[in-house]
């Protein structure tokens, strides 16, 4: 056997098996991609990409719950007392040490600053969904009089900041904007 | 054990497909002559049980999609329209529903069956890690046939279940999208599950096949967990297996009738007839009772490992509770099968099997308190067996001496006649 032509020196038609089998392999991911693909929002789904409220009504202790993009979204306009709670809470004694607002910063710490907008620091809003695993929090309850969640038993705080409980996060703030003093736009 | 054929075709269509495709004598070498260890308990009767409850889901669920329809404006509808207004429609209904927990009664036994006598052992290895698949399509196609009617705990079980994917790192999100087919769980959603709902139950078909088609090629494993070594030590599928199977059957289908007839919604919960409402979360999500173990073991991971955060913990926890059971045929370094002959193996199986009870009973209860601490003791005990007890058992156990053979073994329990009462009886008439 050891007489045999050597196969160290690739022949021409080496090369053409090669790169045959590489666009079949690139061809065939291609055609696959279309079946995977499919299964993500659709065009009607992120089409609903924003909405408009009216937080006008919503008097002080009170809070609503929206939809938006299928999921809830809590608009709380806090009083001074449970504005004073979130602020008075030392950040070292915090679950999760980031804002988790889409409007500031991505390592901005979770200050009850950070949480709300400046000058209209009454207004909380947030996803509803319990970082945990997808529940929905209950309003004005649980140990910090915030929210308590009642699939795992996570409590979040009047920032709605996770304090005790299996929930890793704090509830996510949306991107949101004020159009004026009464109109909210989520997204 | 799969010997030479012992099939003749007679009539003509026989002699007529035997040249042409053989499927006359695949049928009989598999469901007539095959030979099956002699001293079967009625332990062995739940193969043929769940092949039943198989059929049984198969057949009510195509019937049920002809009246179903997979759209969240009218889901849950149509299934309150066949339960009033279809023909028959609340029978064929509470047979899918309670027939899916049939089925899991009958494999938890089956799989309980198969831990206690070893017959995940050399040479069935590949048998058993094809029944672990087809329990993790079974799960799969269970909860996503719970989703379908559309009701609080469908929409609430598909949601914390798809979350459990954000627990990845990086990727989570993405994942948890591309599955749900949206933001949040939707009509995208729905449509997807039914689809694959239908598809997943043939797909457990085709491995059944192939398990069955691996159960042949080794052949069954027996209470005394030796090999047959002679034909006195088995007896024809048909009559013998066959006819114990039917009967077993019978009793099976008096237990599931029961439920049906007089507890159609005992094993369900009554959250479920409320409609989806994205906006309200039920007080208590459980899941169905055959995930209850599972669902303990996630929920009991309350603490970080490391960079393991407690959300990625649970869930890597609660996968890898079924992923232990593909290594468990090289986790048992026992060379001895069968728990009879394994004396501390067999009280070790007993508190294994008494831990998964409990998790079940623990992932019904809220998460607070002693349950969690409870919850987390039996997690740990229920990996330690698989990673500790079997391990060290087969060197710090003396089995007890093994039967030279399944007819010596038979002979010696009923006294010792010279000819088994069944099998060897037909020879005399020759």
């Amino acid at each position: 056997m050891a007489n045999t032509a050597s196969p160290a020196d690739p022949t021409r038609r080496d090369f053409l098996y090669l790169t045959t089998g590489a666009m079949g392999v690139v061809g065939t991911a291609a055609a696959l991609w279309p079946f995977i693909d499919q299964m993500n929002p659709d065009a009607s789904t992120r089409a609903l990409a924003s909405i408009e409220v009216d937080i006008g009504a919503i008097e002080p202790g009170q809070s609503i719950t929206v939809q938006w993009r299928g999921k809830p979204v809590f608009i709380r306009n806090r009083t001074p007392e449970e504005i004073e709670a979130a602020k008075s809470v030392p950040l070292a004694e915090l679950r999760d040490p980031l804002a988790r607002n889409d409007n500031a910063a991505a390592d901005a710490d979770a200050s009850d600053a950070n949480r709300a907008t400046d000058g209209m620091e009454n207004i909380l809003v947030m996803v509803g969904v319990c970082t945990h695993l997808g529940c929905i929090p209950l309003g004005q309850q649980g140990e910090y009089g915030g929210w308590f969640c009642p699939c795992h038993g996570s409590h979040y705080d009047t920032a709605g900041r996770i304090r005790k409980g299996p929930a890793p996060e704090n509830m996510h703030v949306p991107v949101y904007t004020f159009v004026n003093d009464t109109r909210l736009r989520i997204g | 054990m799969s010997g030479h054929s012992t099939y003749e075709p007679r009539t003509g269509v026989e002699k007529w497909l035997e040249r042409r495709l053989p499927i006359v004598r695949l049928m009989h070498d598999t469901a007539v002559s095959y030979p099956t260890p002699r001293n079967l308990n009625y332990f062995w009767t739940f193969g043929a049980i769940l092949v039943f409850m198989l059929v049984v889901q198969i057949l009510t669920g195509v019937v049920l999609a002809m009246h179903y329809a997979a759209n969240s404006a009218v889901a849950f509808q149509s299934v309150e329209a066949i339960m009033r207004d279809v023909n028959w429609g609340w029978l064929l209904r509470y047979m899918h529903a309670n027939g899916a927990s049939m089925f899991f009664i009958a494999v938890f036994i089956h799989m309980f069956k198969a831990m206690y006598y070893g017959s995940y052992k050399e040479p069935r290895e590949l048998l058993w890690i094809l029944g672990v698949i087809i329990l993790l399509l079974m799960m799969a196609t269970a909860f996503m046939g719970y989703v379908l009617p559309w009701g609080q705990m469908s929409f609430w079980g598909a949601t914390v279940i798809t979350n459990f994917f954000t627990a990845i790192p990086l990727v989570g999100e993405p994942i948890q999208t591309l599955l749900i087919g949206g933001f949040a769980v939707d009509n995208a959603t729905l449509n997807r599950f039914f689809s694959l709902h239908y598809l997943l139950p043939f797909m457990i078909f085709g491995v059944v096949i192939l398990h069955i088609w691996a159960l042949h090629v080794s052949g069954q494993n027996n209470p005394l967990g030796i090999d047959t070594k002679s034909e006195k030590d088995t007896v024809p599928f048909t009559p013998y297996a066959t006819l114990k199977d039917v009967f077993a059957l019978v009793v099976f289908c008096l237990f599931f009738g029961w439920f049906l007839f007089f507890q159609p919604n005992y094993l369900g919960h009554p959250d479920n007839y409320i409609q989806a409402n994205p906006l309200v979360t039920p007080a208590h999500i459980v899941p169905e009772w055959y995930f209850l173990p599972f669902y303990a073991i996630l929920r009991a991971i309350t603490f970080d490992i490391g960079p393991i955060n407690s959300k990625l913990g649970g869930v890597i926890a609660m996968f890898g509770s079924i992923a232990i059971l593909v290594f468990l045929p090289w986790l048992d370094t026992s060379k001895v099968r069968s728990a009879r002959f394994r004396p501390l193996f067999k009280i070790f199986f007993w508190v294994f099997a008494i831990t998964c009870v409990m998790l079940g009973w623990l992932g019904s209860r809220p998460a607070e308190g002693g349950y969690v601490l409870a919850a987390q003791l039996f997690t740990a005990y229920y990996f330690a067996h698989f990673l500790i007890v079997l391990p060290l058992l087969g060197f710090l156990e003396t089995p007890k001496p093994l039967p030279t053979s399944i007819t010596d073994a038979v002979l010696a329990k009923n006294g010792g006649h010279a000819h088994p009462v069944g099998a060897a009886a037909s020879p005399e008439k020759h």
